[in-house]
C-alpha cells in the first residue's frame, strides 16, 4: 500500500479488499464492551482541519482512539492565508511536534497532496476542496457491499451537485475500480467541466433524467446540494431542484425495494432527499456512519501500524 | 574622443541571423568603421538582435521588495537580453500618479541596467471605477504611454471606452488584462476543461478572455483608438484578433513564453509554480498561439515576469499567488519553441521581441535596426547553446521558476545598453 | 447482511518443498489430539463452563477437532470461537502491516468461563501473551489454559502450556512446520534445519 491515502488512485483492488477485510473486523470491535485495540499505541495522529467538520473529525478521532493512538485535533480554520502564514509553515509547525499521521481536511483541491510533499508524516486526505474524499468513498462502497454483495457489474446511480463534490470524484474512481457501473445524474449546470470526455475515458454514464435511470439502479447515492448554488445561477430554486433531481416520495417508489439509499451527510431533508427516503428501510445512512469509523480504523491501521510504506 | 571603454567590435556577428559581419560600437551608437582602441568581442557563430524590449514585467517595487526590486529585476532583464522593460502598475502603492511613475522611473535610472519604462494604471487604485491621472502620468518625466490595470481587467465597458478615447490625445495605449470576473472569478485557477473537471479545481474558461477581447476590439473600432491585448492565451482570442486586424482595427497583442510552451497538464500535480493568470491551456491553444506569433496576428512576446516570495506560493493551489518568472529565460524559450522548429527566423524573433514591442510602447531608441547611427542596444545570442535552467542561479530575488531543469536551446551571451555592456559571456558585466 | 470475509491466507509456498523429517504423521496427530481432549475434560472435571478458542490460522482447525472429540465423548457441544491476535503483537512495527483474521466470540462469551486457548506451536510465548491481551479486551474469563500440539521450547516469556501434544526439543535455527488437512491438504508435523532449505 502507498505511504499516504491522498486519492482513491493510491489504492489498487487488493488494497481495497484488505481495507474492507480489516474494517469488517474493526466493526466487530465497536460492538464489544472494550472498544480498543492496542495496534497504534505510541503513535500520534493529528487531525489538522482547515474546514469545519464535526462528523468527519469525530469519526477519525474515535477511529484513532479505538486503536490506542494519541489523537490531537488542531483546528486551523482561519489561519494560513488570512494570517499571512503559508500552508507549508502551518503544516511544518504541527508536524514538528512529532506526528506520525496527519489527517488533513482543507477547502482547496490538491491540498493533501501538497502537504504530503512537505512532511515525513503519513498523510490521510479527509477531504480536499472539490477534489477527493477517499475514506468517504471507501465507507460508501463497503456499506453497499455489505448490503448488496460484490459491486462488480452492479449499477450505482449518483445524483447531485457533481461539479463541486469530492465525494462524487472519489466514488467514481472507486466504483469503477470495483467493476461497478456508475450513472451520474445532475442538471447540466452541475455537471463538471469536460464531463463528456471524462466520462468516456473513465467509463461512467451521465444523464439529466433521474426518473429514467432510477428503476435500473442497484443502489443510489444522493449528494448534498448547497442552497448557495442558487445564487451562483446553477439552478433557479430549491423546489425546482427537488422536482427535477430530488429523491422524492414518488421517486422512492421507482427505486427497487432492495436498492440501498446512501447519503454522505449532512442531509438537506426536503431538498435533495425526502424525509421518507432518508428514513426508509432501504436507507443505509446510519450504516454509513458506523462503517465510517470501521473504515477509518482500517485505514489508520494499515498506514500506521507497520514498519513503513512499500514505496 | 572615443572613450575606449565604450568602443567595441563585435566580430563575425550575424545580424538578425543573416550574413556574419563586424558590428562597430562607439559612444553609444553603431558606427561604420572600427573605432580605435576598441575591445574585440568574438561573436563568431552568434546572432545579433536589437536589444529586446519587454512590454510586460512586474518589478514589485514599491511594496514587495521581498519578491523583487527594480534593481534585481533589471539584472534579470539584462541577463535575458532586454534593454528596455515596461514595469506594470500593480505595485503597492499602485502606480496611478505622475509622482509614483517618476519614482519607478528614477529607480530604473539608478539601477542603470535596462531602461525601465513605467506603465500607469488605467483606473485609480486599479479599482476599475475612476480613471487615473493618465494625462499627468504621460506628461511626467516617466513619459508614460502604456496604461494597464494588469492583474485586473478593466471590466466596466463604459470605463474602458472612456479610457480608450482619453489616451488618444497623447498617443497612449491601453493594455488590457482580458478576464471577465463574472466568468472567471477570484478562485479561478486552472483552465476550465477536462482536467479541472476531473480534479475539482475552479475553472478559468477561455470565454472569460475571449468575450473581453471581442468587446475591446469593437470598442477600439468605435472610438478609433489603439488597444493592446496582454498575454493572449486561447485559440478563440486569436480568431478574434485575426478578424479584427482584417477589419483594420488598431489592435496589437502579446503572448508570454510560458503560454507558447507549457500546457495545463502540468497542473495535475497541484504545484503552484504552474499557477498563472491567464492559466496554462491545452495543446490546441498552444498550437494556435504559436501559429499566430509566426504569422503576425500576435505582434509581440512579453514575459509577464511575476516574481513571488516563496511563502506566497507555498499555499494550497487555489490560494497560492499567480505568476511565473520569465525575464531570464524568455529568449531561450522562444528560440527552443519557435526557431528550433523552423517556425520563425531570427529576424522574426527581432520583430516580436524588439521592434514590435518598442513600436507598441512608443519607445524611441529601442527596437531599431542594427544600422549605423542607431543607438547601440544590442543583444548577442548563441543559437546553439544548450541551457539547463537552474532556478537557484537566477538574478531574480524570487524562485518561482517553471523552467527549472528544462533543457532549452539558444541563450543570450551579451547585452549592450546604448553601447555599454550590461551582460558579458552570460554574466552581469 | 452479506459478510465481508477476511482475505484468506494462502499456505506458504515453500511448505510443499521443505526438506526435513516428519515428527508426527496424521495418526500421531490424531492420537495426540484425542489425549489432549481427554486431559482437558479430566482437568476440568467435565464440560461445565468450558470454552475453546483457536488462534488463527491452524489453531482454529485444531480447536474444532478437539471440540468434536469432546462432543463424541461427553455428548455435549463445547462452545467454540476464534481469537485473532494480529493487533496485539508486540512486533507490529518491525513488519509491514498485516491484515487481521477473524475473531469470533464463542456463543455465551468468555466472562467467567474456563477458556482453553488452542494453538499449533508454542515457541517464544509471544503469541500467547498477545492472546492473553486480546482476551482481556473480550471479557474476563475465570481461568485460562493453554493447549498446543507442539512445544518446541526456547521461551522468551514466563509462559507454559497446560496440555501438550508433543514436546519437541529443537535448535533455535531449526524450523518446525505444522500442517493441517483443512488448510494445507494433509496432517504433518516436521522439523528441518534451515541449512537444508533450497
Amino acid at each position: 500500500m502507498h505511504k499516504h491515502l491522498l486519492s482513491i488512485d493510491d489504492l489498487d483492488v487488493r488494497d481495497v479488499e484488505a481495507l474492507f477485510a480489516t474494517a469488517a473486523e474493526m466493526h466487530d470491535v465497536q460492538n464489544r464492551s472494550v472498544k480498543k485495540l492496542p495496534a497504534l499505541r505510541g503513535r500520534t495522529v493529528v487531525n489538522l482541519f482547515f474546514e469545519d467538520s464535526t462528523r468527519t473529525r469525530s469519526s477519525f478521532e474515535i477511529a484513532g482512539k479505538w486503536l490506542s493512538a494519541d489523537v490531537i485535533n488542531v483546528s486551523a480554520k482561519g489561519s494560513s492565508v488570512s494570517k499571512g502564514e503559508s500552508l507549508r509553515d502551518t503544516v511544518l509547525t504541527v508536524a514538528a511536534m512529532g506526528v506520525d499521521g496527519l489527517v488533513i481536511r482543507h477547502g482547496a483541491s490538491g491540498a493533501a497532496q501538497q502537504v504530503s510533499q512537505w512532511t515525513d508524516a503519513v498523510v490521510v486526505n479527509a477531504g480536499d476542496g472539490m477534489h477527493e474524499h477517499p475514506t468517504q468513498a471507501l465507507l460508501d462502497a463497503y456499506t453497499l457491499q455489505r448490503r448488496i454483495g460484490p459491486l462488480e457489474d452492479k449499477h450505482v446511480v449518483i445524483v447531485g451537485d457533481l461539479t463541486h463534490s469530492r465525494v462524487f470524484r472519489s466514488n467514481v474512481l472507486l466504483l469503477d475500480k470495483l467493476g461497478a457501473h456508475v450513472t451520474a445524474v445532475a442538471p447540466p449546470t452541475l455537471m463538471p467541466a469536460g464531463v463528456t470526455a471524462w466520462s468516456k475515458d473513465a467509463g461512467f454514464s451521465t444523464s439529466h433524467d433521474l426518473d429514467e435511470v432510477l428503476p435500473e439502479a442497484d443502489a443510489v447515492m444522493m449528494l448534498r446540494v448547497q442552497r448557495e448554488r442558487m445564487s451562483g445561477g446553477y439552478f433557479p430554486s430549491a423546489r425546482e431542484y427537488t422536482v427535477g433531481y430530488g429523491l422524492t416520495r414518488e421517486r422512492l417508489a421507482l427505486l427497487r425495494p432492495d436498492a440501498p439509499i446512501c447519503h454522505p451527510g449532512p442531509m438537506n431533508r426536503g431538498l435533495e432527499i425526502a424525509a421518507d427516503a432518508a428514513d426508509a428501510a432501504q436507507s443505509a445512512v446510519l450504516d454509513q456512519v458506523s462503517a465510517g469509523v470501521a473504515i477509518r480504523m482500517s485505514v489508520l491501521y494499515h498506514l500506521l501500524a507497520g514498519e513503513g510504506s512499500d514505496q | 574622443m572615443t572613450d575606449a571603454t565604450n568602443a567595441f567590435v563585435l566580430s563575425g556577428a550575424a545580424p538578425l541571423g543573416e550574413e556574419p559581419r563586424d558590428l562597430y560600437v562607439a559612444d553609444g551608437v553603431l558606427v561604420d568603421e572600427e573605432p580605435s582602441g576598441a575591445t574585440r568581442i568574438d561573436a563568431a557563430g552568434l546572432v545579433a538582435l536589437p536589444g529586446l524590449v519587454d512590454l510586460h514585467t512586474h518589478l514589485r517595487e514599491p511594496g514587495r521588495e521581498d519578491a523583487e526590486t527594480v534593481l534585481t529585476g533589471s539584472r534579470a532583464a539584462a541577463l535575458g537580453g532586454f534593454t528596455a522593460v515596461l514595469a506594470m502598475a500593480n505595485t503597492s502603492p499602485v502606480t496611478d500618479t505622475a509622482e509614483a511613475a517618476e519614482r519607478v522611473f528614477d529607480l530604473g535610472r539608478a539601477a542603470g541596467l535596462v531602461d525601465v519604462q513605467p506603465v500607469g494604471a488605467v483606473t485609480r487604485g486599479l479599482e476599475g471605477v475612476e480613471l487615473a491621472e493618465l494625462g499627468l502620468m504621460s506628461r511626467s518625466r516617466a513619459r508614460v504611454r502604456v496604461f494597464s490595470d494588469d492583474g485586473r481587467c478593466v471590466h466596466d465597458p463604459r470605463v474602458m471606452r472612456r479610457a480608450l478615447e482619453y489616451v488618444r490625445a497623447f498617443g497612449g495605449v491601453i493594455s488590457q488584462h482580458s478576464q471577465d470576473p463574472d466568468l472567471a472569478g477570484p478562485t479561478a485557477c486552472c483552465h476550465e476543461g477536462e482536467l479541472s473537471g476531473r480534479l475539482g479545481l475552479p475553472g478559468w474558461p477561455g470565454i472569460a478572455e475571449e468575450t473581453i477581447v471581442a468587446r475591446d476590439v469593437m470598442l477600439a473600432r468605435h472610438t478609433g483608438s489603439r488597444v493592446h491585448v496582454a498575454h493572449v492565451s486561447t485559440a478563440g482570442s486569436v480568431e478574434v484578433l485575426r478578424w479584427a486586424k482584417a477589419q483594420g482595427i488598431e489592435v496589437t497583442a502579446e503572448v508570454t513564453p510560458h503560454h507558447l510552451m507549457l500546457t495545463t497538464d502540468l497542473v495535475a500535480g497541484f504545484d503552484p509554480v504552474y499557477k498563472v493568470n491567464p492559466p496554462l491551456r491545452p495543446d490546441e491553444d498552444v498550437a494556435a498561439l504559436r501559429d499566430a506569433l509566426a504569422d503576425g496576428t500576435i505582434d509581440a512576446v512579453a514575459t509577464d515576469h511575476a516574481p513571488h516570495a516563496r511563502h506566497d506560493k507555498e499555499h494550497a493551489f487555489v490560494d497560492a499567488a499567480f505568476g511565473m518568472l520569465g525575464l531570464e529565460s524568455a529568449l531561450s524559450v522562444v528560440s527552443e519553441v519557435m526557431v528550433q522548429s523552423g517556425a520563425m527566423s531570427w529576424a522574426d524573433v527581432a520583430r516580436v521581441m524588439s521592434q514590435a514591442p518598442a513600436r507598441i510602447a512608443g519607445l524611441e531608441g529601442h527596437g531599431g535596426a542594427l544600422a549605423v547611427g542607431q543607438p547601440a542596444n544590442i543583444t548577442l545570442v548563441d543559437p546553439d547553446a544548450v541551457v539547463v535552467v537552474d532556478r537557484d542561479t537566477s538574478a531574480s530575488l524570487s524562485r518561482n521558476n517553471p523552467w527549472h531543469e528544462r533543457k532549452l536551446t539558444g541563450a543570450v551571451t551579451h547585452t549592450f545598453l546604448r553601447g555599454v555592456p550590461t551582460v558579458e559571456n552570460g554574466e552581469l558585466a | 447482511m452479506v459478510p465481508v470475509h477476511p482475505v484468506p491466507d494462502t499456505p506458504p509456498a515453500e511448505a510443499a518443498t521443505l526438506e526435513g523429517r516428519t515428527v508426527l504423521d496424521a495418526r500421531d496427530i490424531s492420537r495426540a489430539l484425542t489425549r489432549i481432549s481427554h486431559e482437558i475434560l479430566e482437568r476440568n472435571k467435565g464440560t461445565e463452563g468450558l470454552v475453546l478458542l483457536g488462534i488463527p490460522t491452524r489453531g482454529v482447525h485444531l480447536a474444532r477437532r478437539i471440540a468434536e472429540r469432546i462432543s463424541r465423548v461427553e455428548g455435549v457441544d463445547v462452545p467454540l470461537g476464534t481469537l485473532d491476535i494480529t493487533m496485539y503483537r508486540d512486533d507490529l512495527r518491525q513488519h509491514p502491516t498485516r491484515g487481521p483474521h477473524r475473531t469470533e466470540m464463542p456463543p455465551g462469551g468468555v466472562d467467567g468461563k474456563v477458556v482453553v486457548l488452542v494453538d499449533d506451536v508454542l515457541f517464544s510465548g509471544r503469541t500467547v501473551r498477545a492472546a492473553l491481551d486480546a482476551m482481556n479486551d473480550l471479557g474476563r474469563p475465570a481461568t485460562v489454559r493453554l493447549a498446543v500440539l507442539v512445544d518446541r521450547g526456547h521461551r522468551e516469556l514466563p509462559i507454559r502450556a497446560d496440555h501438550v501434544g508433543k514436546n519437541l526439543p529443537s535448535a533455535r535455527s531449526e524450523r518446525v512446520m505444522v500442517r493441517v488437512e483443512e488448510f494445507d491438504g494433509h496432517d504433518e508435523v516436521s522439523i528441518a534445519s534451515t541449512t537444508e532449505e533450497a
